[in-house]
């Protein structure tokens, strides 16, 4: 491996690293495993060298290319890139070439990054295990009969496999944090507003945040730092600069309230609670005081969920209909087109969600459904405030299993969803979230632990991350 | 994982209002199957139908929206032929449809 983001862009930025030898340490690993993992609907290497040269020559002038300088990055494919196919992968966005950048693009690119390649994921981040891909599956690095998680699986396994050093993916209920946990990376889902969603292509809009996949949490923390900060272009964007995290990494947990969910929906395997309890301890042992909280409304999340998310993306994605982008398939008047364009386009599992969010919203339902969801979320968060006021932080696992083989769940859309138990409340309140790797499981598989914190504290969030971290690694 | 529930699936009137709805084409065989599984997720949703909800304020985002207004200054917009050259068919520097209402026989 080439070592941490961290050590790169210093060597880089200091002059003693060549930014184009680092990315050749990346492509000659992504040359090597790529066919049989398949993270990337589009590697660029080309691309990827002028990049890296460039970077080398700015500090042969003097310059200093940024705290990311020379550092190799990708790109979930949901994220426009500029005159670069951005696909969802998706049928009915194959070919398209954004006229723009996603604000996130531009500021890794502002900060000096590296962008190799563009990463596969469920169709339009529908999913949690990047089967529904319309490219075919990813392979989890430590395992390739296995699935890496999803919706950004093929963030997490580029990381994960060491194609690059860091990624970015985005998370709507629990898409960054799942495939973290299953591929044994660092996975962080922000804070709602803390970055940017200009350019990231609307799943569910009042649920989405993009953030990074890392191979450790000062990684994370570094990327974070460069890609959140308010943004004009996003009108739900919070109007504050980005949170400094460079500090709190080593502050440690002592007399942090760490908080145990006991009324967590059961349905971890035992492989998973295990090492939820070994966390605990370990915190406990570091200092940090674990208190008993309850957030009754936690169980509902999933219902809420998968009743708000096809809602809100059943209106995001009617823009696919044929005209602007993508695919079109001709028919003799617009309704017919829309209605043959979508059916060739769209793959089973966005249909089945575009259909579920339709009824959840039709006249007649719209009460029973959407609207009581939209009341459930409010219980969630009154819950998690109530918790909060005897917790800083709360563990929970992170995904109620080890990675799954390939295949296991895909006629059971509903097994499927359960993937989701343990992060989805996070996104319906709107609050930050980590997955940190934290041992093994089950065939020797990762697991991850999740630390959940309130609105925009991601500094206390990072600080009892990090202490997991030195559990696992010294 | 999850108990199989032996739930009703939703009636093909309703499927079929539905695809309408969302513009989508179904094969019989995509009407049958989602017909099945959205009613076996509906089942999984009835665990909300117990809570008391009547004084619960809906939420929506997660936090309150404002009003965000900028300057009225004119910034460059994206470049028009960029634009249309995405699209699957134009003409005159527009995007072309089909007819709103079909071909006259």
């Amino acid at each position: 491996m080439s070592g941490p983001a961290s050590d790169i862009a210093m060597g880089v930025r200091d002059g003693s690293r060549s930014a184009v030898t680092v990315l050749e340490d990346y492509l000659a690993r992504i040359d090597a495993r790529e066919p049989r993992i398949h993270a990337f609907n589009v590697v660029l290497a080309d691309e990827a060298r002028h990049r890296a040269a460039d970077i080398d020559a700015l500090v042969a002038n003097g310059a200093d290319p940024g705290p990311l300088a020379g550092v190799p990055v990708a790109l979930k494919d949901n994220m426009c890139t500029r005159g670069v196919p951005t696909t969802c992968s998706s049928k009915i966005l194959e070919g398209w070439r954004p006229p723009y950048d996603a604000t996130v693009v531009h500021r890794l690119s502002e900060a000096g990054a590296v962008v190799v390649g563009k990463t596969n994921l469920d169709e339009f981040a529908m999913g949690s295990s990047t089967e529904n891909s319309a490219f075919g599956p990813t392979r989890n690095p430590h395992d390739p009969t296995r699935v890496p998680g999803g919706s950004s699986g093929g963030s997490a396994a580029a990381v994960a496999a060491g194609f690059v050093a860091v990624s970015l993916g985005s998370d709507t209920g629990g898409s960054i944090r799942q495939p973290a946990a299953l591929c044994g990376v660092v996975g962080v889902k922000p804070s709602y507003g803390a970055v940017s969603r200009y350019g990231l292509v609307a799943f569910a809009s009042s649920l989405d945040q993009i953030g990074p996949f890392a191979n450790t949490v000062a990684d994370a923390a570094l990327v974070l730092q460069v890609i959140a900060g308010h943004d004009p272009a996003d009108s739900t964007s919070i109007p504050q600069p980005a949170a400094d995290l460079s500090d709190v990494l080593t502050e440690g947990v002592a007399g942090v309230r760490v908080g145990r969910i006991v009324d967590l929906p059961s349905g971890a395997d035992p492989d998973v609670d295990e090492r939820l309890e070994a966390a605990l301890e370990t915190l406990q042992t570091a200092g940090a005081k674990i208190v008993d909280v309850e957030v009754p409304a936690f169980t509902y999340g999933l219902t809420a969920y998968y009743l708000i998310a096809p809602a809100e993306a059943s209106s995001n994605l009617a823009r696919y209909d044929g005209v602007r982008y993508g695919l079109r398939v001709d028919a003799t008047e617009t309704n017919a087109m829309y209605a043959a364009t979508r059916a060739e386009g769209f793959g089973d599992e966005v249909k089945r969600r575009i259909m579920l969010g339709t009824y959840a919203l039709s006249a007649g339902y719209y009460d029973a459904y959407y609207g009581k969801a939209l009341k459930v979320r409010r219980l969630i968060a009154d819950d998690f405030e109530r918790a909060y006021q005897h917790a800083d932080v709360l563990l929970t696992p992170t995904s109620p299993t080890v990675a799954f083989p390939i295949g296991e769940r895909t006629d059971n859309p509903f097994a499927m969803y359960l993937c989701d138990t343990y992060t989805i409340p996070t996104n319906l309140a709107g609050h930050p979230a980590v997955s940190v790797p934290f041992g093994t499981g089950a065939g020797r598989l990762p697991v991850g632990v999740q630390v959940l914190a309130p609105m925009l504290a991601e500094p206390m969030m990072f600080r009892v991350a990090a202490e997991l971290e030195r559990a696992v690694t010294s | 994982m999850s108990e199989p529930v032996a739930a009703d699936p939703l009636s093909a009137d309703v499927i079929a209002k539905v695809a309408k709805l969302a513009r989508l084409e179904l094969t019989a065989q995509e009407a049958d199957r989602f017909a099945r599984q959205l009613g076996d997720m509906l089942s999984h949703f009835a665990d909300i139908d117990a809570l008391v909800l009547d004084d619960v304020r809906p939420m929506s985002q997660p936090y309150a929206l404002r009003n965000v207004l900028r300057d009225d200054t004119v910034d460059p917009g994206l470049d028009r032929d960029e634009v249309l050259a995405a699209a699957p068919a134009t003409e005159d520097h527009r995007f072309r449809v089909p007819p709103i209402r079909g071909v006259a026989p």
